[in-house]
């Protein structure tokens, strides 16, 4: 039966070319806008580090004091955390994990002297950074937590950055530093930990202790705000309430977590009582998952894009629908005839749902060439902070044609049901 | 021209036009906001930067490697050497730029005693070749001498500055009722007092991004007299001669490796090419948005053809009854053009309402902006002419109808 219908369908739908071709293009379009906002936002929106984005917590607290000046931050917290505070946390006890971090730019010298020095992408950290992160080692190991203590010149690799240096000591900035241990290939897209410079994009290349650099008085690659007391000055930096690295811990349990918001109030109302903070406690503490929100990882643009295309979409099926009511009606005749012959309504119902169904398959597929085409478009028109990782997937395919077809058939219903409730002897009459 | 045949003839064909006014709604709503934010981006990514000619300033970054100790000299000897090459008028060191999206903030007090900073604002070293070498306009006061140009050693440097320029934009919001210049202001990382020797019209913070950092203080920046001397990357900004920008470009990094090999010069290139890639999503959002909205005109378009095609097919022997009957052409295609304008003006009513609710969601949702009627007019004019021109070809159709058709049998 399924498969008589389905001849019927389309030889129906060959029958008026141009009508068919209207729909299928209509469909289409509709599909591939909306497949191609989809696609990017599933991208940017995707969890960097699946097995651990509800155990790692990023902690904030309002060293600013409430009355700051307009415009700053709407719930008056920092995206960034102060020296004092982070070395704070650094002392509490409670995390099976926890690393301060920032990012800094070296130049390197290559062994061989041949090469150019160059400029490499550097994470200043702590040892834990890498269990924490579940960064695979290729070779040797993170540093140890002594080398932490002693503000070691030691560093960690990527192994694209072993593989353009070669050899256990490195020069950055001429200065030595032995190589404990090379990462296997290791992304996390967004880069989470520190969303400000290209999170889709640059990555970090070299890992170094964070005591070391600090010592070094190394540039902050990132943005270092303050609020009336010190300034850029590395030393003041280190006194000041200046905002400018990243913290993170793992809490295996939610009774961890708790534990530790529980620490963070305490702490800073011991400021409060110390006097350096004149206001109660304003604190926070978020996992993974929430500080890509809280954070707008996933630009508003993207979620612009998103809005328009379901509505360019919607267009298109309510195009497609007025059309499939047009070409359905325009065959009452027929559809009066075979009633006549003792065909149910249950059958034409069936029958014409085929067809929309057909036309949905053929725009979903159409569509799904077209979403390939504007994928290409939006990243040439797009810098990488928008589609660095956008490609269609297996997922990407399943929803494109089910939604055409789904969206198809929802906008085939009332035409269908035009078609069903066609009164044989009328149509007969009429001829 | 009357309607009531028109309506009656609508209202047996109900859903075909509900159709097509929802259709126009929805598309009158998307276009009319599309629009907006196109003009929005537009005019944000050609927010001027006070520079007088982006094409003509070529900003390169140099760092040395390691830390030699005689940076300040090597320094003074590289934008000798820069400022001594053909085609180029001035240049000098600094830590930033407009349309780099990366700098510093300094708050800045009227009292040394303040809690919470006046201003917030960005913060561009430079000395007397600042003004010249990135072409700003000095509207009051005057530019740093050279005896006020001092070094800034390493971070650790905490002197205040002698003297500082500010641009217009701060000068207002720190001073709304007096002239600026003769004033005196506290800066954050140096507790001193400094005097404000002169105004500029404008110099652009180097953050850009719409509702970002740096949006609420957009025209609010200062330069001190320091001559940076950090082991990290210093922005040479090169003001050529009109141009000449392309052999500078080619002919700056060669001259300083000749000076020194030991350092490492990252891109060199005009603002221009900043202000490109800066702006590069912005760009792309205005072209993306405008192919959505010629596709959604185009497909709109195409469903008024099918629909009303069909009703011409379908009214077929009713028009050949009409023209025996004594209808012109004219009055056939006035029957058409009519229906649509009333389907349309039903579809547009719709689509303002639905336009300003669209857009007054995303102003709670996005921190935008409220949409302007006159979008949403404007909107309703395209979309009502659109569906006049897709009527068109239906409608000729109609009228070529002969009137012969009514003496036939069905």
């Amino acid at each position: 039966m399924f498969r008589y219908y389905f001849r019927l369908g389309i030889r129906s739908l060959r029958r008026n070319m141009v009508l068919t071709a209207l729909m299928i293009a209509a469909i289409a379009v509709g599909i591939g806008a909306c497949m191609t906002a989809l696609t990017v936002f599933r991208a940017m929106s995707g969890d960097p580090i699946p097995q651990k984005s509800s155990q790692l917590y990023t902690p904030q607290i309002d060293n600013w004091s409430p009355e700051r000046p307009p415009g700053d931050s709407p719930d008056h917290l920092n995206a960034l955390l102060s020296y004092i505070d982070v070395t704070a946390f650094m002392q509490a006890p409670g995390a099976k994990h926890q690393a301060a971090m920032f990012a800094t730019l070296l130049s390197v010298r290559p062994n061989d002297p041949q090469q150019k020095p160059f400029k490499a992408n550097v994470r200043t950290t702590y040892t834990d950074f890498f269990p924490m992160f579940d960064a695979p080692f290729k070779y040797g190991r993170p540093w140890s937590a002594t080398e932490d203590k002693n503000h070691s010149a030691v560093v960690v690799l990527t192994s694209d950055m072993n593989n353009r240096l070669f050899g256990k000591i490195v020069r950055l900035d001429s200065e030595p530093y032995t190589v404990t241990g090379v990462l296997d290939d290791w992304q996390v897209l967004p880069r989470f930990y520190d969303l400000q410079v290209q999170p889709f994009g640059r990555s970090d290349e070299i890992f170094m202790p964070f005591t070391r650099a600090v010592d070094k008085q190394m540039k902050v690659l990132g943005s270092i705000q303050c609020n009336g007391d010190g300034g850029t000055a590395f030393e003041t930096l280190l006194r000041s309430e200046c905002i400018w690295l990243q913290f993170w811990v793992e809490l295996p349990t939610a009774a961890d977590a708790a534990k530790y918001r529980a620490f963070l109030n305490n702490y800073a109302a011991e400021q409060q009582r110390l006097g350096r903070f004149h206001w109660p406690p304003h604190t926070q503490l978020r996992n993974v998952t929430e500080w890509l929100r809280y954070r707008h990882v996933v630009p508003n643009e993207v979620r612009i894009l998103i809005l328009v295309s379901f509505g360019f979409l919607l267009v298109c099926l309510m195009n497609a629908m007025g059309l499939m009511l047009a070409k359905i009606m325009g065959r009452a005749g027929d559809i009066g005839v075979r009633r006549a012959l003792g065909a149910s309504r249950a059958a034409i119902f069936a029958q014409c749902l085929i067809e929309t169904g057909v036309v949905g398959l053929a725009g979903g597929i159409l569509g799904l060439a077209l979403t390939a085409l504007g994928l290409m478009a939006a990243r040439s028109l797009l810098s990488k902070n928008f589609v660095a990782l956008a490609h269609l997937d297996w997922t990407d395919t399943t929803i494109a044609v089910l939604l055409a077809v789904g969206a198809t058939l929802v906008a085939g219903l009332y035409p269908t049901w035009r078609a069903a409730h066609v009164q044989p002897a009328w149509q007969l009459k009429a001829q | 021209m009357q309607f009531r045949p028109i309506l009656s003839a609508m209202r047996r064909n109900k859903v075909g036009a509900i159709l097509i006014a929802v259709q126009m709604a929805i598309t009158l709503a998307i276009l009319c906001n599309a629009l907006f934010i196109i003009q929005q981006r537009v005019a944000l990514s050609e927010r001027p930067t006070g520079v007088d000619d982006e094409a003509n300033v070529v900003v390169l970054d140099n760092q040395w490697v390691g830390n030699p100790p005689d940076q300040a000299a090597r320094q003074e000897g590289d934008l000798a050497a820069l400022r001594s090459l053909p085609g180029v008028q001035d240049a000098f060191a600094t830590n930033s730029v407009p349309l780099t999206d990366s700098g510093s903030t300094e708050g800045i007090s009227l009292h040394p005693d303040q809690k919470t900073a006046s201003a917030r604002a960005a913060l561009y070293f430079g000395d007397e070749h600042a003004i010249a070498s990135l072409g700003l306009k000095l509207i009051a006061g005057r530019n740093f001498n050279a005896d006020e140009v001092t070094e800034k050693v390493g971070y650790t440097d905490l002197k205040s500055p002698a003297a500082i320029i500010i641009t217009k934009g701060l000068a207002d919001k720190l001073f709304p009722n007096a002239n600026a210049v003769g004033q005196s202001i506290y800066d954050d990382f140096s507790k001193g007092q400094v005097p404000i020797i002169g105004v500029i019209d404008r110099l652009q913070v180097p953050w850009v991004s719409a509702g970002g950092w740096g949006s609420t203080f957009n025209d609010s920046s200062f330069i001190v007299p320091f001559h940076i001397v950090i082991p990290f990357p210093v922005l040479y900004v090169i003001h050529t001669q009109p141009g000449q920008a392309a052999a500078v470009i080619q002919a700056a990094p060669k001259k300083l490796f000749d000076i020194s090999r030991a350092r490492v010069i990252g891109k060199t290139r005009p603002m221009t090419a900043l202000r490109t890639e800066i702006y590069k999503d912005d760009k792309g959002l205005v072209v993306i948005l405008g192919i959505v909205c010629v596709a959604l005109l185009a497909v709109t378009a195409f469903g008024i053809v099918g629909l009303t095609s069909y009703w011409v097919a379908q009214r077929r022997r009713q028009i050949g009854i009409r023209r025996a009957l004594g209808a012109t052409r004219n009055a056939i295609i006035q029957y058409f053009q009519t229906e649509n304008l009333l389907i349309a003006g039903a579809g547009a009513a719709i689509g303002i309402a639905l336009a300003v609710s669209l857009n007054l969601w995303m102003v709670s949702a996005f921190a935008m902006q409220r949409l302007n009627t006159g979008y949403a007019l404007i909107g309703a004019v395209v979309v009502m002419l659109l569906g006049q021109a897709a009527v068109l070809w239906p409608a000729l159709k109609a009228a070529s109808i002969p009137p012969a058709l009514a003496t036939r049998a069905a």
